[in-house]
């Protein structure tokens, strides 16, 4: 391209650096090396990766420019990632954040990361999280934190924060991250950038580091609603290892990037609006956001998630529950973390585990290992399962009356760090509006919609039913395109 | 005060199937540690367990075989705890809602026919082996059996004695193998047994304490340890004492079971769900035609044995003791259509042979097809009984036919009268004293006439024609 036009590469959302790409403007080695510098300028403000792999970066963007070169360019060809460090990449580090995997190389690819691959993208590192996925903050990743692009005493959101810091502050392209109770959603929020959580099933578990298997699920982040279609088209469909992946034909999520909202019935669930500690700004925002929405054609219908009151308890018991025994393979035995010279069995796994896992993932083995003990399993986890079976009911009910359902991410925007870490249960508690889309297993979109008093990001939430996230992209990319919030970005 | 014993049998099969059961890795016996694995069995993280649908078929037969109710919808369980065996720290097995329950095999002890209730068969995952260093205080964990697929067959406790144990476990045995789908190797681990065991005054109906049977890996060891188990409680009730419910390992050496005292018996295996794997779903079609393509189960084949080949039920139940050497006398008959002789051929002779070379009846140096061949040539009159031994035996050693042998060695039996006259008669005049001695009244040295005639013709002679032709010379 011509050096008076240069722009900031890495500002670039996928679709536009895809139509240079595709004119032979830039090349996919321009466009990761300015990423990559990018990276090495700001992100020691930032703290969003564990491990930048650049030589690795730099084959593949060369690669990529091959691939371009012979014309087969495909809308992810090129384009440098971001990923979450728990999604398994061939060769190269998967720690999950943490120390009990710091040293672990997985000797296979997720399902996503091959697809990603064959369609050319271009892999930049692995992103901070909470360790295990488990936290809203990134606080409890066993490497260190991740500020918030927005404001750096606060955090970035979590467990995929640093995702979303990643894209909000321009250090990759789009990113993939997961999400098990809002891990994606809360820090899209947090952050100003586009976050999707697909329906359960929608995309291959295979390669995903399990946290609670029935509620995971790998969705994008992005800094617009059309990236998200277009990582979305990428990442879904069948896959023959992972049975619990749907069977189902992937549309072109790009037909659902139409304008007009005529006739579109949104409900508001009620019980969402009565939570008590709704954050004032939050508030405004949303009914703002409601406002905009009316203004593009939509209907606004009431409806009633009645089980929304158990959604916490339910959630905190099902996810440790499978936690536990998800990690339970961590014992030092075959990879990772093992402590030095145990005495016998017993002791080499009590040391590798209290040393190698966090507070918050030794936390929730503890609660998963007690809720699933004789005696005691009907109780929390039997009876949680029922619950769950309502809320799916809720969801069900709801959506024969709407399209959507629209409502908060978070009861307010993003804390100070240091803020909640001792407080654990006031930190689950602020899950309240992401974790029924896990629990009951329907996809949901966070999007930009507007800022606090002091500057700081607030998110939309838009739900949908089970397999039609086509509708979930058609309204956020109408509300984008009215709202242009998503052109905002942190001054770093 | 007389007691009786209450038992109840826990049987893990392997299932033959090529690959393991929630990835495609090889399930082939003694590979060199840690070759026949994958990220799947190992329990790398973030690896995903999709079922192998012969193994539900496997397991299927098994249910149809033993006359279970196959379950619409089941569903596989995580039994969680910690072994370096295990490599996800739990193991994928079923628990709530087996595969099959409430079936039953016939078994009969001392004439007796009973019938024993099968509570459950489930399918589930086997864990890989640790071998420990004898120099070192090391333990190597080899992985090859991890994820090889296995059936938990559980029977009613309505067992009452170590012969009906060893009755049930065999004909368990003899059905898996016949319906293909475990070759039941105790000695391999391919087929292990687990026993529970208590007492209680006869004519009560409530059940004593029970104890667990570990490590039986013999059919021997299994009526061995359940008989001193028995003895063992019969013992401490006598004396007024309790039984203890523990898990006991049976000791071969020593012949007796120890408690194993040890945490590994307190275990909360914390069952749910496996939210990885979706319920299965079995539907009619399939069950009905796993029933269809059901083979022929060892009970009907003695049946059949008996009516279709008029075999004594003592010869029937032997020849159909296994699938292969049942196949192997009816491949016989076909050749050679006198069941009995056939019969006691493989079971005086044959068999005898194995045995003492320490071979199945699939190993046989001997085809059926040669045995057949061999009969027929003795009914034929081609050969004579005595000499159809020593064919056998060089059968055996060379694997040739017995036609081959005949013809090499020049063994065809001589009934030729004038040929046999002619040798009788040299054996006359060479022996004068005998003859002399046998119209004396010495009748029993006709057998040393009929020696010499044999020798003489290497033993090609008919006897039949040899004996008629002496007594007509000497004037018997």
């Amino acid at each position: 391209m011509k050096r008076e036009t240069k722009m900031k590469l890495y500002a670039l959302t996928i679709h536009e650096a895809h139509d240079l790409l595709k004119s032979r403007q830039i090349s996919s080695t321009e466009l990761t090396r300015a990423v990559l510098d990018h990276i090495e300028k700001i992100d020691d403000k930032i703290g969003a990766y564990l491990s930048v792999f650049e030589e690795n970066a730099m084959i593949q963007a060369r690669e990529a420019d091959h691939m371009i070169a012979r014309n087969e360019i495909q809308p992810l060809t090129g384009i440098p990632l971001s990923i979450k460090d728990l999604i398994c990449t061939k060769g190269l580090p998967t720690t999950c954040a943490s120390k009990i995997l710091e040293n672990f190389i997985p000797p296979y690819d997720a399902t996503v990361m091959s697809k990603l691959k064959n369609a050319g993208a271009v892999t930049l590192g692995k992103v901070n999280m909470d360790e295990f996925a488990m936290g809203s903050s990134t606080e409890n990743s066993g490497m260190h934190i991740t500020r918030n692009p927005w404001d750096i005493t606060r955090i970035p959101g979590g467990s995929s924060g640093g995702s979303a810091a990643s894209v909000a502050a321009d250090m990759c392209i789009g990113s993939l991250g997961s999400d098990t109770g809002g891990s994606i959603r809360q820090p899209a929020s947090h952050c100003s950038v586009v976050g999707m959580k697909p329906t359960y099933g929608r995309v291959s578990r295979y390669g995903l580091v399990a946290f609670a298997s029935s509620l995971d699920q790998i969705g994008p982040l992005t800094k617009d609603v059309t990236d998200c279609a277009l990582l979305m088209n990428v990442i879904s469909g069948y896959d023959p290892h992972d049975s619990t992946s749907v069977p189902k034909d992937v549309p072109d999520f790009r037909r659902s990037l139409e304008k007009g909202l005529k006739g579109l019935k949104i409900g508001l669930p009620k019980e969402y609006y009565m939570t008590e500690g709704l954050d004032p700004d939050v508030s405004a925002t949303i009914d703002n956001a409601a406002n905009t929405m009316k203004d593009l054609g939509a209907e606004f219908v009431e409806v009633s998630l009645p089980h929304t009151k158990y959604a916490v308890a339910v959630y905190y018991v099902i996810a440790p529950c499978e936690a536990s025994s998800n990690l339970a393979r961590y014992d030092g035995v075959r990879y990772g973390f093992r402590d030095k010279d145990p005495k016998d069995l017993m002791q080499m796994y009590r040391s590798t585990k209290s040393k190698g896992f966090g507070p918050e993932v030794q936390r929730r083995i503890i609660i998963g290992t007690y809720a699933l003990s004789a005696g005691y399993y009907d109780a929390y986890y039997g009876k949680a399962s029922q619950v769950r079976t309502l809320m799916i009911e809720d969801f069900k009910n709801a959506f024969q009356k709407c399209d959507v359902l629209l409502s908060p991410v978070t009861p307010s925007p993003a804390f100070k760090i240091g803020e909640k870490t001792d407080d654990p249960l006031n930190m689950y508690l602020s899950d309240i509006f992401t974790l029924s889309a896990n629990l009951a297993g329907v996809p949901g979109i966070s999007i930009p919609c507007g800022f606090s008093k002091n500057n700081l990001p607030i998110g939309l939430q838009l739900m949908g039913s089970h397999f039609n996230e086509e509708m979930l992209i058609k309204v956020a990319y109408n509300f984008e395109q009215a709202t242009m919030f998503h052109k905002k970005k942190p001054s770093l | 005060m007389e007691f009786e014993p209450v038992i109840g049998l826990e049987v893990h099969a392997q299932l033959k199937t090529q690959s393991k059961i929630f990835c495609s890795c090889s399930t082939a016996f003694g590979a060199p540690p840690n070759t026949h694995v994958c990220p799947v069995c190992l329990g790398m993280p973030g690896v995903l367990p999709v079922l192998n649908k012969k193994v539900v078929e496997y397991a299927l037969r098994m249910a149809v075989a033993t006359g279970c109710q196959v379950a619409e919808i089941s569903r596989f369980a995580r039994k969680n705890y910690f072994y370096p065996d295990l490599p996800k720290g739990y193991q994928i097995s079923q628990y709530e809602l087996p595969i099959a329950a409430f079936g039953e095999v016939e078994i009969e002890v001392n004439g007796t026919a009973i019938k024993i209730g099968i509570t459950r068969i489930h399918m589930e995952e086997d864990a890989g082996k640790l071998n420990h260093d004898p120099h070192r205080p090391m333990s190597h964990v080899d992985l090859n059996r991890t994820g090889v697929p296995l059936i938990e067959i559980v029977s009613e406790p309505d067992i009452r004695s170590p012969e009906e144990a060893g009755a049930y476990l065999k004909k368990l045995r003899s059905i898996l193998r016949y319906l293909e789908i475990c070759d039941g190797n105790m000695e391999e681990g391919s087929f292990r047994c687990d026993a529970n065991i208590s007492l209680r005054p006869k004519g009560d109906e409530k059940f004593g304490t029970r104890t667990e049977l570990k490590n039986l890996n013999s059919f021997k060891h299994v009526e061995k340890a359940i008989h001193y188990e028995i003895r063992r409680q019969q013992a401490i009730l006598e004396e007024g004492g309790q039984v203890i419910q523990e898990t006991r390992l049976w000791n071969p050496d020593s012949q007796k079971t120890y408690s194993m005292r040890d945490k590994e018996e307190a275990h909360d295996y914390r069952y749910f769900p496996d939210p990885d794997l979706l319920p299965l779903v079995i539907d009619k079609a399939w069950i009905d035609q796993v029933r269809n393509d059901l083979p022929e189960l060892p009970d009907e084949k003695t049946d059949r044995f008996i009516h279709q080949y008029s075999l004594p039920e003592q010869d029937a139940e032997r020849l159909t003791s296994s699938k292969e050497l049942a196949d192997y006398f009816e491949a016989c008959v076909t050749i050679f259509s006198e069941p009995k002789a056939v019969c006691n051929w493989i079971t005086g002779i044959l068999l005898g042979l194995l045995n003492a070379q320490g071979k199945t009846i699939e190993e046989s140096p001997v085809t059926a097809e040669n045995l057949a061949g061999l009969l027929k040539l003795v009914s034929e009159d081609v050969l004579s009984a005595k000499i159809a031994k020593a064919v056998f035996d060089e059968m055996a050693e060379t694997g040739k036919s017995a036609r081959q042998i005949v013809d090499e060695k020049g063994l065809v039996q001589v009934t030729d009268s004038s040929a046999i006259e002619a040798v009788v008669q040299k054996v006359i005049d060479a022996s004068p004293d005998e003859v002399v001695a046998y119209k004396g009244g010495k009748r029993k040295l006709i057998g040393f006439f009929v020696g010499q005639v044999m020798k003489e013709t290497s033993g090609k002679a008919n006897p039949g024609i040899v004996n008629k032709i002496l007594q007509d010379k000497l004037g018997g």
